[in-house]
Order: C-alpha cells, then sequence, then structure tokens
C-alpha cells in the first residue's frame, strides 16, 4: 500500500482569532453552556482512566453529567500514565527564573519542530498553571523544599526549572489524584466505572458518534453503550513496535477502530525514542524499562572511542573514552532533547562502539557524579533509579557505569482534533496521548503529562459542553448499532477459528522487528518501501496462521493479545505510509535522505510544514493536510549545539 | 483488645510486686494477701474493692479472650482457602505469631492457678492452707511438674506480652515511626521483669530458699 | 546454561469453578528474565498445544501499576525484598528448583482465573473517602499552603502504595489495614487533607471492615513484603484517627 490520494484540505475552524493569550478565554466565553437540570440527562462515555480520561470523566461528573467510564485493567488506578517518571511542566514561575506562560509556549513549539498548532500549545501553557493548583489541592504530595514551598527541576532541554515532580513516580501521584476525584463521582453515582472491559468500536450514527461495543473481559460479553458523546482518552500507540517503554497492554485499537469509523488519524508516524532505557537482555524480553531522563542531569554518556573495545568500562582509560554528546554538542551536552541523544547514540553503536551484549547500549556513568557530590547525594537523588536498574540487569551502577539504549517512548500522532478536542466524527472527542496533540514532531519531557491533565480537568469539560449544548441528537440508528456488534462479533470469531500454528505475540513480535528496523530511529525510502511490503505479508500470514487458544466466552488473554496484534498491522502500515510521504525530517521522525553536513534532522517547510491528516478509505488512505501558520514564534531550524 | 490486654499488664506487674514480698517471709505475704482484702477498709467494707478488682479483671479477660476469638474469626472468614505452599514470615518475630496459642496456655494456666492457689482444690495444702502456705507446699521439689507446668506458662506470658505490649501502643494509635525501637525495647524490658519476678518466686519455693 | 524448573500453579476456571494446583516443567530459563517473561514462555508452548495458557495480571512490568502479583512459595510476590512480581528475576531461582505459585488469597479477592482475582474492594475502599473533595477550577494558588517538608515526605512515602493487594494477601488475617493507612496517612498528614481526616478515617475503615477484611493483629507481614516498603505507622495513625472520629 504505497498508494494514497489526496483529498480536501483540513482546517481547524474552532479555534478563535485574535490575540493569542485571548484565545482560550473568548473560547470559553463563546463556548454555549448546559442548562444544570439537562446535564443529568446527558449521557457521556470516556473510554480510558490515565490522566486524560481519568480527568475528564471526575471532571464532566462534577458538573453533573451522566458518565460511563471504561478501562481494561481491574482498576482505573493503572493506567499507563501510572508509569510516568520525571515531572510535569508548568509556567508557574516560582522560580523567578525567567519563565513565563509565553516561554512554555515558545520551547513547546520549537522544542515540537514547527509542527503543532500555535493556538493549541499556547492554551496548553496557559492551562498548565492551574494543573499545579489543582493537583497540589487533591493532595499530591510534590517535592517540597524546606521552606514548605514547591520544588523544580529543570528538565531534557529547558534552560529554566519549571518541572515539578514527586520523586520518580510523578505520573503515579498525579494519576492517583486523578484515580481518587474519579472514585469520589462514582461513589456519588455521577460516573459509572467499567473496569476490564475493553472497547471494540464505536457506534456511528448519522454520522455522529453515539456509543460504543465493549467486551466485558471477564465473561466475555459483548455489550453495546450508547451516548450523546464519546470521549477517547485510551492512550499512545507505542506498542506497534512490540518492545517499548509502554505498558503490556497499551493499544490502538480504540482509536483505530474510531479511525475505520471515520476519524481521520494524524502524523502517525511522529514517534518518540527515548535516549535512557535499559538495553535488551535477551529473545525472550516483553517489555523495554525507562530510566528517567532526570539522570542525564549528572551522569555522562560516553563509549569507548575505538570500535569493537570489548574491555569492562574500568579497564578503558580516560582518553580512550568519547564523551560524544558533550563533544558534538558543548552548549547542551548530556541533556540535549530526547531525539538528539537518542539518534547520537544509535549513531555510535552503529560505528561499532556500541557496549554491552550485541553491542546496543552506551554508559551512563555516574562516576564523576559519586566524586563530586559524594555517594549518599547521587543515592539520594537517584536511589530508586539505581534500585530499579540492579533489580532489571543485577549490576551495581554505583561501581559500574550503567548501560542505556534508546526505545520507543511516545507517539505524537493520533486522531486528528479541531481546537474543541474533537474530532472529524462530531461528538467524537479525543484526548491525551490519543489525539495529535499539541506536542507537533517531538514532545518535550514532562509535557505529556501536562497536556493530558489540561485536556481532561480544563479544555475538554467546557468545549464538549458546547457539543452538548446543541443536542439531544435524536434516536440511534438501531441498524448502525447491530452492524457494529455484529462486526466486533465477526472479528473475534475469526480469530479464534483461524486454529493455525502460531501464536498472536510471536507475531507482534516480528511485526515490532519490522518496525524497529524500518521506520524506527531512522528511516529511508528504502526501508520504508521494505516495510510496507512486508507488512501485508505477514499481516495475511497472520490472519491465516495464528493460534487463538480457549472460547470467547471466558477471560481470555491471548483473545485480547490477538484483537490488539490485528490492529497494530493495520496501523504500521499507516504509520510506514505517513513516513514515506514525509521526506523531510522533523523531530521524532528521521528521514536519512533529509539531514545537513553535520547529520542533523533538516526540515522541509516549504512543503512539509503541515499536520498530515488521514482519512480512512476503502481504496486506500487519503490524505488531507492542514496548513499550520506560525505568527508568534518564527520557524528557525533548531540548534542545540 | 488493647484496652483489656493493658488492664490485665497492669493487673501483673502488681501482682508480681506482690508475689515477691514472699521473700520477706510468711508474714509479709500473708499480711500482703490480707491486706488485698481490707483494703479501702473502713470506707469499704471487706473483700469489696478487691472484688471489684476481681470483676474488672475476670471482664478484662472475657472482654480480651472475646475480642480474640472474633479477631481469630474473622481472620478465618477473610481466607477461607488456605496456601498451598507453607507460608514463611517475612517480618520475623515468632511471639507475633503465637499470640492465639500463647493466649490459650495462659488461660489453661489461669484456670488451673486458681484452682491451685486461691482455691486450693488442686494444692496439698487444701481449701483453708494460708496462701503462704499454699505458696510453700504448691512449688515443693517434689511437685517439679507443677513448677515446669508454671515455668512454661510464665514464660508464654513474656512472649505474649513482647508483643502484646507495642502492639497494644499501636492498636490505640499511640505509636509513631520512631517510636517503634523504643517500644519494643520496653515491651521486651518489662516482659522480662515479669517472667524473672514472677519465676523467682517457685523457683526459691524449689530449692528451698523459701520455706 | 539456561535453568531448569518445576512450577506448581494454581490452575480455576472461573469463579465458580473448583481450582487445583498443575504441575508444569520449564526449560532452559534464563537467569536475565523475569518471573513473568519465564511465564509467558511457559505461555506461548500452552497456546500452541492447544491448552489454555496460565492467566496473570500484568500491565506496567516495571513495579508501578500494581497489577501483577502472585505467592510464591508462600511468600506474596516472592522473596525478594521490596519487589513486586514482574520486576523479580530468575537470578533468584537455584536451578532444578520447585516453585508454588497461587494466587492471592481473600474471601474479598475472589479467583477470577487462575492467578488472576478481583480486587475491586480497593476501590471501594478508596470511594468511601480516600480523596480530597475538591471539584476541578476550584483550587487556590498551590503556594497559598507551605507544607512542612518532613510531612510532606512522610506524606509521599505513604502515598506510594500501588494497590497490589500483597498487604491482604501476606497478612496471617487477611487484613487490608496497610492498604487503607497508607492512603488515611497520605492524605491526614496534608494540610489539603484535613478537612475530611476524621470523616475519611472513619469511612474508609468501616467500609474495609465491611468487605470482609480480617482485623489487624499487628503481625507487621504485611509490611515486610509490601513492594514499596510502606511502614508500620501508617497503621498506627489510621487506628488514632479511627479512634479520635469514632469518640
Ligand atoms: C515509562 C514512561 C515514562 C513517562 N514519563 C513521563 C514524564 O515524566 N512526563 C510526562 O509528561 N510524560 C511522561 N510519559 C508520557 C505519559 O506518561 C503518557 O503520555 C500519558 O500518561 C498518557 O496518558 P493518557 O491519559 O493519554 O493515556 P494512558 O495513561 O495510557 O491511559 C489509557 C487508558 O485507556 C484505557 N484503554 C486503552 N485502550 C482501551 C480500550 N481499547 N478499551 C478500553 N480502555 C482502553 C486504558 O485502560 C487506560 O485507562 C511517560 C511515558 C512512559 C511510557
Ligand atoms: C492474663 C493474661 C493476658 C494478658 C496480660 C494479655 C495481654 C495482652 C495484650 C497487652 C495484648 C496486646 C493488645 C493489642 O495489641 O491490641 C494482647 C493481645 C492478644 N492477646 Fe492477650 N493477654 C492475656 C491473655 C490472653 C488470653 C487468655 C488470650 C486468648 C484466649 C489472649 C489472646 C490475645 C491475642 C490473640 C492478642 C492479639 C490481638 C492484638 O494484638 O490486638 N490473651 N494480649
Ligand atoms: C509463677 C508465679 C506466680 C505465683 C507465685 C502466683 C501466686 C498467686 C497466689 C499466691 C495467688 C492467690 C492470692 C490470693 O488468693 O490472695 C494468686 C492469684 C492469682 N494469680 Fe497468680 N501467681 C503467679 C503467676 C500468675 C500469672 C502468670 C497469672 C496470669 C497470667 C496469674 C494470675 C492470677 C490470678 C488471676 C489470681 C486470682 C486473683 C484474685 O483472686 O484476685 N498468676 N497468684
Ligand atoms: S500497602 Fe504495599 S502491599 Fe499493600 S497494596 Fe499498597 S503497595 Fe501493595
Ligand atoms: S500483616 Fe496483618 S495483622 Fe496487621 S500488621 Fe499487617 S495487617
Ligand atoms: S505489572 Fe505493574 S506492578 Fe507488576
Amino acid at each position: 500500500m504505497t498508494n494514497y490520494t489526496v483529498g480536501e484540505p483540513i482546517r481547524d475552524t474552532r479555534a478563535p482569532e485574535g490575540p493569542i493569550e485571548d484565545r482560550w478565554e473568548k473560547r470559553k466565553f463563546s463556548a454555549k453552556l448546559v442548562n444544570p437540570a439537562n446535564k443529568r440527562k446527558l449521557h457521556v462515555i470516556v473510554v480510558g482512566t490515565g490522566l486524560a480520561g481519568g480527568s475528564a470523566a471526575a471532571t464532566l461528573g462534577e458538573l453533573g453529567y451522566n458518565v460511563t467510564s471504561f478501562c481494561y485493567q481491574d482498576s482505573p488506578r493503572r493506567a499507563h500514565s501510572i508509569a510516568a517518571q520525571g515531572g510535569i511542566n508548568a509556567a508557574k514561575n516560582y522560580r523567578g527564573d525567567g519563565d513565563s506562560i509565553y516561554r512554555l509556549f515558545y520551547d513547546t513549539v520549537k522544542g515540537g519542530d514547527f509542527r503543532a498548532r500555535e493556538s493549541n500549545v499556547y492554551r496548553l501553557a496557559q492551562v498548565s498553571v492551574n494543573i499545579i493548583d489543582q493537583a497540589v489541592a487533591q493532595g499530591v504530595p510534590f517535592a517540597r523544599e524546606y521552606g514548605g514551598l514547591l520544588d523544580t527541576r529543570s528538565f531534557g532541554g529547558a534552560q529554566v526549572s519549571r518541572t515539578f515532580y514527586a520523586r520518580g513516580q510523578t505520573g503515579q501521584q498525579l494519576l492517583l489524584g486523578a484515580y481518587q476525584a474519579l472514585e469520589r463521582q462514582i461513589a456519588a453515582g455521577t460516573v459509572k466505572m467499567n473496569t476490564r472491559h475493553e472497547m471494540l468500536d464505536l457506534i456511528v450514527s448519522d454520522g455522529r458518534a453515539r456509543g460504543v461495543i465493549v467486551r466485558d473481559m471477564v465473561t466475555g460479553e459483548i455489550e453495546r453503550h450508547l451516548a450523546d458523546a464519546v470521549v477517547l482518552a485510551s492512550g499512545g500507540y507505542g506498542n506497534v513496535f512490540f518492545l517499548s517503554t509502554n505498558a503490556k497492554g497499551c493499544n490502538t485499537t480504540a482509536i483505530w477502530r474510531a479511525h475505520r469509523r471515520g476519524a481521520m488519524f494524524a502524523n502517525p508516524c511522529y514517534t518518540q525514542i527515548h535516549p535512557t532505557c535499559i538495553p535488551v537482555s535477551g529473545e525472550y524480553q516483553s517489555k523495554l524499562t525507562l530510566m528517567s531522563e532526570s539522570l542525564r542531569n549528572d551522569g555522562r554518556v560516553w563509549v569507548p572511542v575505538k570500535a569493537g573495545d570489548d574491555r569492562p568500562a574500568s579497564q578503558i582509560p580516560e582518553d580512550e573514552r568519547d564523551y560524544y554528546l558533550e563533544r558534538i554538542y558543548p552548549a547542551f551536552g548530556n541533556l540535549v532533547p530526547r531525539d538528539i541523544a537518542s539518534r547520537a547514540a544509535k549513531n555510535v553503536c552503529d560505528e561499532g562502539r556500541g557496549v554491552g551484549p550485541g553491542g546496543l547500549g552506551v554508559y551512563l556513568d555516574f562516576a564523576d557524579a559519586i566524586r563530586r557530590l559524594g555517594r549518599e547525594a547521587v543515592e539520594k537523588k537517584y536511589g530508586n533509579l539505581f534500585e530499579m536498574y540492579e533489580r532489571i540487569t543485577g549490576e551495581d551502577p554505583y561501581t559500574q557505569p550503567m548501560r542505556i539504549y534508546p526505545a520507543v517512548h511516545y507517539t505524537m500522532g493520533g486522531l486528528w482534533v479541531d481546537y474543541d478536542l474533537q474530532s472529524t466524527i462530531p461528538g467524537l472527542f479525543v484526548i491525551g496521548e490519543a489525539n495529535f496533540s499539541d506536542h507537533g514532531a517531538n514532545r518535550l519531557g514532562a509535557s505529556a503529562l501536562m497536556q493530558g491533565l489540561a485536556d481532561g480537568y480544563f479544555v475538554l469539560p467546557t468545549t464538549i459542553g458546547d457539543y452538548l449544548a446543541n443536542g439531544p441528537y435524536g434516536e440511534i440508528d438501531e441498524q448502525a448499532v447491530a452492524e457494529a456488534e455484529t462486526a466486533v462479533r465477526e472479528k473475534i470469531e475469526r480469530l479464534l477459528s483461524v486454529d493455525g500454528d502460531r501464536t498472536p505475540d510471536s507475531y507482534h513480535r516480528e511485526l515490532g522487528k519490522l518496525m524497529w528496523d524500518y521506520c524506527g530511529m531512522e528511516r529511508t525510502e528504502e526501508s520504508l518501501r521494505k516495510a510496507l511490503e512486508r507488512i501485508p505479508e505477514l499481516r495475511e500470514e497472520f490472519w491465516r496462521n495464528v493460534k487463538v487458544s480457549g472460547t470467547a466466552e471466558e477471560l481470555n488473554q491471548v483473545l485480547e493479545r490477538a484483537g490488539r496484534v490485528a490492529d497494530f498491522f493495520d496501523l504500521a502500515e499507516l504509520m510506514c505510509l505517513d513516513a514515506l510521504h514525509r521526506t523531510e525530517s522533523c523531530g521524532g521522525h528521521f528521514r536519512a535522505e533529509s539531514q545537513d553536513a553535520d547529520g542533523e534532522a533538516l526540515r522541509d517547510d516549504e512543503n512539509f510544514a503541515y499536520v498530515a491528516a488521514w482519512e480512512y478509505g476503502e481504496q486506500g488512505p487519503v490524505l488531507h493536510r492542514e496548513e499550520l501558520d506560525y505568527e508568534y514564534v518564527k520557524m528557525s531550524q533548531r540548534s542545540y549545539k | 483488645m488493647a484496652v483489656t490486654g493493658a488492664i490485665l499488664v497492669l493487673f501483673l506487674l502488681g501482682h508480681m510486686a506482690g508475689n515477691l514480698k514472699s521473700f520477706f517471709g510468711a508474714e509479709a505475704f500473708n499480711t500482703y494477701a490480707e491486706f488485698l482484702r481490707t483494703m479501702g477498709e473502713p470506707l469499704v467494707p471487706r473483700r469489696v474493692l478487691l472484688t471489684l478488682v476481681e470483676v474488672v479483671l475476670t471482664a478484662s479477660v472475657v472482654l480480651h479472650m472475646w475480642s480474640a476469638v472474633s479477631l481469630a474469626r474473622r481472620a478465618r472468614k477473610a481466607r477461607p482457602v488456605k496456601y498451598a505452599a507453607k507460608r514463611k514470615s517475612q517480618a520475623g518475630g515468632y511471639a507475633t505469631h503465637i499470640m492465639r496459642w500463647g493466649g490459650l496456655t495462659i488461660l489453661l494456666f489461669v484456670v488451673w492457678h486458681l484452682l491451685d492457689l486461691t482455691f486450693g482444690v488442686v494444692n496439698p495444702a487444701g481449701w483453708d492452707g494460708t496462701p503462704y502456705e499454699k505458696l510453700v507446699e504448691g512449688f515443693a521439689p517434689s511437685r517439679w511438674w507443677v513448677t515446669a507446668f508454671y515455668v512454661l506458662a510464665v514464660v508464654m506470658v513474656g512472649l505474649h506480652l513482647r508483643h502484646g505490649l507495642w502492639s497494644a501502643f499501636q492498636t490505640l494509635g499511640l505509636a509513631g515511626s520512631r517510636s517503634y525501637r523504643p517500644l519494643k525495647a520496653v515491651a521486651a524490658v518489662v516482659s522480662a521483669v515479669l517472667v524473672l519476678g514472677f519465676l523467682v518466686v517457685p523457683v526459691a519455693v524449689m530449692i528451698g530458699v523459701i520455706k | 546454561m539456561g535453568m531448569n524448573l518445576t512450577l506448581k500453579v494454581w490452575r480455576q476456571k472461573g469463579p465458580q469453578d473448583e481450582g487445583r494446583m498443575v504441575t508444569y516443567r520449564v526449560e532452559d530459563v534464563s537467569p536475565d528474565m523475569s518471573f513473568l517473561e519465564m511465564l509467558d514462555v511457559l505461555n506461548e508452548g500452552l497456546i500452541l498445544e492447544g491448552d489454555d495458557p496460565i492467566a496473570f495480571d500484568h500491565d506496567c512490568r516495571e513495579g508501578i501499576c500494581g497489577m501483577c502479583g502472585m505467592v510464591i512459595n508462600g511468600v506474596a510476590h516472592g522473596e525478594q525484598v521490596a519487589t513486586t512480581t514482574c520486576q523479580l528475576h530468575m537470578r533468584h531461582f537455584a536451578d532444578n528448583a520447585v516453585i508454588t505459585i497461587e494466587p492471592w488469597r481473600a474471601a474479598p479477592f475472589p479467583v477470577v482465573k487462575d492467578l488472576v482475582v478481583d480486587r475491586s474492594a480497593f476501590d471501594r475502599i478508596i470511594q468511601a473517602g480516600g480523596f480530597v473533595s475538591v471539584p476541578a477550577g476550584s483550587a487556590p494558588d498551590a503556594h497559598s499552603v507551605p507544607v512542612k517538608k518532613d510531612d510532606a515526605d512522610a506524606a509521599f512515602d505513604a502515598a506510594t502504595c500501588i494497590g497490589c493487594g500483597a498487604c491482604v494477601a501476606a497478612c496471617p488475617n487477611g487484613s487490608a489495614s496497610l492498604f487503607t493507612a497508607a492512603k488515611i496517612t497520605h492524605l491526614g498528614l496534608l494540610p489539603q487533607g484535613q478537612p475530611e481526616r476524621d470523616s475519611r478515617a472513619r469511612a474508609m475503615v468501616e467500609q474495609m471492615d465491611a468487605e470482609g477484611f480480617g482485623g489487624c493483629t499487628n503481625t507487621g507481614e504485611c509490611t515486610a513484603v509490601c513492594p514499596k516498603g510502606i511502614p508500620l505507622d501508617t497503621i498506627a495513625r489510621m487506628n488514632h484517627d479511627f479512634l479520635k472520629a469514632s469518640r
């Protein structure tokens, strides 16, 4: 499938005009209000209980809507957001170090390599301030200083200290705050929670999103849930690579099904590779573990100067080590943004200078930090991370350098939404990592948590009101419901009936490897074409030869996985196509053909300053371009040298 | 549980002190026993206060046992299916795991003990022996098994309290992270003192220091 | 140099079915595998043989979501201290070892299938009062109330609970005290948690009892297996707040 057609350009019609500082106020004021007495009668479905979905469901419940919420885990508290370590950005300027809403806005637009909308990003920076207030009031135990005030730190690539954190467990603490707010609403009866339920299709009636088909993962029952609006907050799709830092259950099913039903998918190829993960140790590996980026504040990254040098780190003398980040990027050193650090690691490994099994790793060395600050201080700052490292690798990072390697971490692409966070299907709203988001081609560290909570606590609850106030939207077409339900049943039956001789995981692993090799940190026309050839073959084999044991009427984890892998196949293809069509390099998308003399990413603003919104078509994907204009931040080549 | 336990601990402390009077001879001990009965006279009639103490004690024992039994029943209901693998204690401290058996042993002991030294039913000195006689004859060297039983029981009491004492503070919410070490130390010392204090008497009788 | 192991695993088809221990052999296990990866490998084999693979809960596989959990050789999350099942690695087992694997056992945690249990009782305990009532948008500036660092740190220690349920699984009384106390302590130590402190303690403890968990006799098994090392003084704090609230 290297063919696609180009459709009409698409525009975001919801963002108000005028000075950027006033746009969100304007939109809030122009949004219609729902009569409080009617809210109870308006039914909203929220899929996902991560930072985005959890905060949205809780807030919609507080406002008085009738909310039904879903997640595939056994409790809303376990959504993947729980794993975020580093922190959350906010333009509080508590440090007085020159931060401001405008600076956060500026850094985010620039960090995203000029592929995000100015209006959205500005709003995000504005709202970031309220998130911290909200979280603190909920009892989120952010790190504090001795004076009792909140502590902040600077984070990957930022020159101001605007990242609020809760040790290495910021995501956990923020999610628990949202979870507790959600449980409060569940107790109050405004939210009905359905755990261990997986959304398998979207119900579209009369062109509007009106409900979802879900599978009760314990009994296997296929259920229909109808509503006036549907919110997807189902997270990112990094697991298309099989090995990633995402939780095992993260999937694309919810958004992919919505895409199949008409929601456009934007920028699927933008993938963020995180530079500091624990390298793969063997074939059986099931996931990769991230080591917080904050480690780069004190750790020094190096590899041996000579290729193939297999002496243990301690025996490599200082002058035979290459601290390559410090060498190439003297201004930022070990703190360059993620995409740059990741690619630099890949390059030195490609030169044969990688360390550890298979030469896929670089050292992150704390020897200097320990000498300078003392072991105790290092332990205080990074103790839990060091422990985690030791638990996994069996090596002691206090006495020998850590080995790290980049891994897939975050997906900037997702369903296309307008300023109201509404997709191209009216009544379908998409928030958090599931939408194509405000991060452009590259997300800055500590900005995903900010975006998820901004969407859930503050933006969506306002904008969805505008949609709902125009309701009610009439009877739901029974045929549309039945059709969606049948489609779900048929897919399940098909998966169960193949009865071949390979497991879903083995296909997933192979697909992931293929994606990593051909559509990973570095992409070329050749590699992408190869991928686009291989994926359909593998998918065809999957549908012919997969083995799903058990039945549909019970807890069946093999069936769950098979369904997700099937959707990953389709998504993978669109990702490669998107990557192939975007012949420039930008942010998390590096096309080897488009680099400058120093090997840095080279954007092509002339031809690609747009969001690629893909429409699903039986005849192949249709590309709709949303042109991006920059009124406030002048487009320039990113440089961290 | 903790409140009743605490009452029992206070009783034991007093009881031990009283028992130690036996070292000062029959006179002192019998006077002490008599004092117990005449406490508060003439404000309150003979034995009223003692009876009151006995009532409180009995109530405490009953309540204590009742809570222990209901806790055990709740525990059984909370885990209807047992583990197949033998559960290994990760917390250490065998004392915590023998609370129920310890309690039961103590209960049996108290029954015997009352029959023995209070009512004299199983005591050679009989019902009307003076407390001192009962003591000396009850722990006579020839009745070494009685003494052995006492030793066992008193050790059990010690173990029960080594956990029970700090546990009571925990249950009443009076403990904190900083007080655990001192609390546990105090519990260990008090238990040890009680064990020793109780044991010297029968042992002294047996080896003839008290006669 | 892989290890060979004998596993005795609790198999139970559904909540109403009888369960039993079933023995499996796994061969050539790498010491670098995590415990769950070892089970993955076993399961891949079972699927291909057309057998039902062993169902177990897991998600993050990095010790933070609290989804995984099994009793391994009689110890919740296995014998490695402060470690979730997903972070337990095979290098801690001996070659030719026999490993028994069972689900959490507690009446309020009914078995759903094999090693999967239903822990929704924990959510209901939180529903009873494990929150601060603050609707979105109504919060004052974050710096308007300073919090003493010691309190903030102690609150944090308690807040790290991942809701895995190992404390219940390990407690000889099947008590959920540590889990409940962790939340009561976290919120009770912060100024933001004060207004609801009494009602929270009472409601959460009452809900815990209503769910059918056992009572605490301070045996301390819970802290010992807790992957986050939630300290025992949280329970003292819970008791304190509860007694105060019940007066
Ligand atoms: C290891 C790691 C560390 C990170 N650290 C940071 C950091 O320090 N700072 C930062 O800003 N960002 C960080 N991120 C990114 C950030 O955590 C995520 O982008 C963010 O949490 C996503 O939140 P979400 O609410 O959109 O989705 P998620 O938290 O992924 O939630 C998805 C929800 O959807 C549900 N769901 C999914 N599919 C279905 C379905 N088909 N049916 C029903 N329910 C479904 C799930 O049950 C879940 O409740 C990190 C990410 C990783 C992987
Ligand atoms: C006179 C003798 C006894 C004394 C002095 C005593 C004292 C105590 C004390 C102080 C505690 C700690 C209470 C707490 O932590 O809440 C305790 C706990 C306990 N006692 Fe006793 N006890 C005695 C007899 C018994 C008997 C006869 C039984 C049982 C039949 C028993 C069973 C228990 C149990 C099960 C506990 C643990 C409960 C808990 O820690 O809350 N005890 N005891
Ligand atoms: C081993 C040392 C002990 C000795 C020598 C001893 C001695 C005595 C004596 C002499 C009496 C009778 C007092 C009287 O009738 O005036 C008595 C009563 C009693 N003892 Fe002990 N005792 C010992 C240990 C214990 C222990 C360990 C317990 C409890 C666990 C206990 C519980 C009691 C009780 C409940 C009474 C009845 C009190 C009353 O009637 O008011 N004793 N003891
Ligand atoms: S207290 Fe510890 S063992 Fe219990 S649920 Fe929380 S993290 Fe798990
Ligand atoms: S193990 Fe159980 S008895 Fe109490 S101290 Fe922990 S809850
Ligand atoms: S799988 Fe998340 S804690 Fe183990």
